[in-house]
């Protein structure tokens, strides 16, 4: 059984089929990208993953265990991290303690936790700004606070929705690094509408359509499909 | 930070020193005033940790403060208790209290708890009336003097007292310090700022509104049972709708989610009644008219506007 498993998934929102029928099965270490055109399912994929919203059928395993009927904050404790696509933070409270609001759950040692505070902050570059409130940040410093949240977690896996959305170019270059550097310890599964990141560090892409799948393979073979390149890339392409 | 720490202790120490020296110099009207003050300022204290920290806006606290109060004055009365152990037991009975309502209101939110608690308070008024045989009903019951006695000393003696409402004050405090101050506390605070966040970093949120409900409502139950040992007297006024609002307009005025909020919003209250009353038979135009200029003017609350404005290290 693969690191995250999941089978059979389906969320019915009303008349909507948002998430159809979906397996997906997600090695230990490895960078998974999730692509697909708007309102494809990918958000509520993850939902689904992480527990935020109840699956309607279907089965979902994370690290040998059968997660499945596991509210979402005992799926994060048992070492899922998640960011939000639409920034989740604590605007009032200040740069460090939204990270450490993340690191102090898991590491019960002040002194250790204190340290996965400055680490995250320093790898996504907040550190100077750590005592100022997170809700003065840019859009973009607000993504990667997010970031560092999951990042202060030591999670096992690492779910990322649409992080490199208003980043400037330097820092999506900063971005990629910190994933590759991620690479091998912690798996990831990263939604992501820029092609150019998607292409640099996913070890595989699942590629979603109308909430089901449509296509896997690794980058090359993606760049290759025809069906995606009519799916996804001409929507992307139309719409830009 | 350090500095921030220090700026904090010195400005809490001070307030908790004047508080301590006040009565030496205090004339004995403002004297006694405070005493009850502090009581009072208590239970704003405990409802502050839920409303002010938790940002869950309950409107059954009387509950709390009279299971303290009749917890206590029957601890006495039915069961010849001493003033200290009825004391305890009206916050065992407060805080279990609690524990259960916790359970049932927090399956609901916003409007809906605000209703829940209102309803299971006016429950728990009824069911003092109707137990008029042991609570003596709207009457209620006064304790007597004989009985208000801890290790000897004499709780209706002023001073007494008054160091009495004191030490319950300071206990108060303190351990609510602490408490914010403590993983814990920071997680009410998280939730009450982004619930979805807390509970997506993996926190079990009801399990957290629940320990605060808990704490909120032991601390409340202290105030009630320390208010009726200390002045004497138990009655169902004290579990009415009244009760509750009170300490909500405390920690509004006073600056909700501060330390110091609920105590500058005690005393605020209390001597804006008790001022205009003696002007006018009017004052409760008064106070109103005032309610409304604060609202308008410091929506934080005094303490919260002093935060915004100066203060940012106010915890
Ligand atoms: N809570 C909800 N209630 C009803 N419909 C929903 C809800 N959440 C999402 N949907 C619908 O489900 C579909 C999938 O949405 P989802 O957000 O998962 O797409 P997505 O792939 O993440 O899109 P995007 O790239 O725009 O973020 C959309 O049609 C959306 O309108
Ligand atoms: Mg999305």
């Amino acid at each position: 059984m693969s690191f995250l498993n999941a089978e059979g998934l389906t969320k019915q929102f009303n008349g909507l089929r948002a998430v159809d029928d979906v397996t997906l099965e997600v090695p230990k270490g490895q960078v998974r990208a999730l692509i697909g055109p708007n309102g494809a399912g990918k958000t509520t994929l993850v939902g689904l993953l992480s527990g935020r919203l109840a699956c309607s059928s279907g089965r979902i395993s994370f690290d040998e265990r059968d997660v499945t009927s596991l509210p979402a904050h005992k799926r994060i404790a048992s070492g899922m991290a998640y960011t939000f696509q639409i920034t989740s933070i604590f605007p009032s409270l200040s740069v460090h303690e939204n990270v450490a609001l993340g690191a102090r759950r898991v590491f019960s040692d002040p002194k250790e936790a204190e340290e996965r505070v400055v680490a995250a902050l320093h790898r996504v570059s907040l550190l100077e700004r750590a005592h100022e409130d997170a809700g003065d940040l840019s859009y973009g410093h607000q993504r990667l606070l997010e970031i560092a949240m999951g990042l202060a977690q030591a999670p096992k896996l690492l779910i990322l929705d649409e992080p490199t959305q208003g980043l400037a170019d330097g820092e999506v270059v900063a971005f990629n690094k910190l994933i590759n550097d991620l690479r091998g310890h912690t798996t990831v599964l990263l939604i992501e509408h820029n092609m150019n990141v998607v292409m640099e560090v996913a070890d595989f892409i699942t590629v979603l359509n109308f909430g089901k799948v449509l296509f896997e393979g690794t980058p090359e073979q993606v760049q290759a499909s025809s069906a995606v390149q009519s799916a996804y890339l001409g929507g992307a392409d139309a719409e830009a | 930070m350090t500095a921030d720490l220090r700026k904090i202790i010195g400005l809490h120490g001070a307030v908790l020193v004047i508080l301590f020296a006040a009565q030496f110099f205090l004339p004995a009207y403002h004297h006694g005033n405070l005493a009850r003050i502090m009581v009072l300022a208590t239970y704003a204290m405990g409802y502050n940790l839920l409303f002010g920290y938790t940002g869950l806006l309950s409107l059954g606290h009387a509950l709390f403060f009279a299971a303290g109060l009749y917890g206590m004055g029957l601890g006495m009365t039915q069961f010849g208790l001493g003033a200290g152990a009825a004391v305890v037991l009206g916050v065992v009975a407060g805080a279990g209290i609690g524990a259960l309502i916790g359970a049932l209101a927090l399956r609901t939110e916003g409007v809906a708890f605000m209703i829940v608690t209102l309803m299971f308070a006016q429950a728990g008024y009824l069911i003092i009336l109707y137990f008029g045989s042991y609570t003596r009903g709207d009457e209620g019951f006064v304790i007597q003097q004989a009985d208000r006695l801890v290790a000897g000393l004499d709780l209706s003696d002023p001073t007494v007292r008054y160091f009495a409402a004191l030490s319950i004050f300071y206990a108060a405090f303190v351990v609510l310090m602490w408490v914010l101050r403590s993983r814990f506390g920071h997680v009410l605070i998280a939730i009450r700022e982004n619930e979805e966040r807390a509970m997506m970093l993996g926190y079990d949120v009801q399990r957290y509104k629940w320990g605060a409900v808990v704490l909120s409502a032991g601390v409340s139950a202290l105030a009630g049972a320390a208010y009726g040992v200390l002045f004497g007297y138990v009655g169902a006024s004290f579990a009415s709708v009244q009760y509750s609002i009170f300490p909500l307009l405390w920690v509004l005025l006073g600056g909700a989610g501060t330390m110091l909020g609920p105590l500058v919003g005690t005393i605020f209250m209390f001597y804006l009644i008790d001022l205009s009353s003696g002007v006018t038979t009017a004052y409760m135009l008064i106070a109103g008219i005032v309610l409304v200029c604060l609202t308008l003017f410091a929506p934080q609350g005094l303490m919260g506007e002093l935060r915004n404005r100066f203060w940012r290290w106010l915890p």
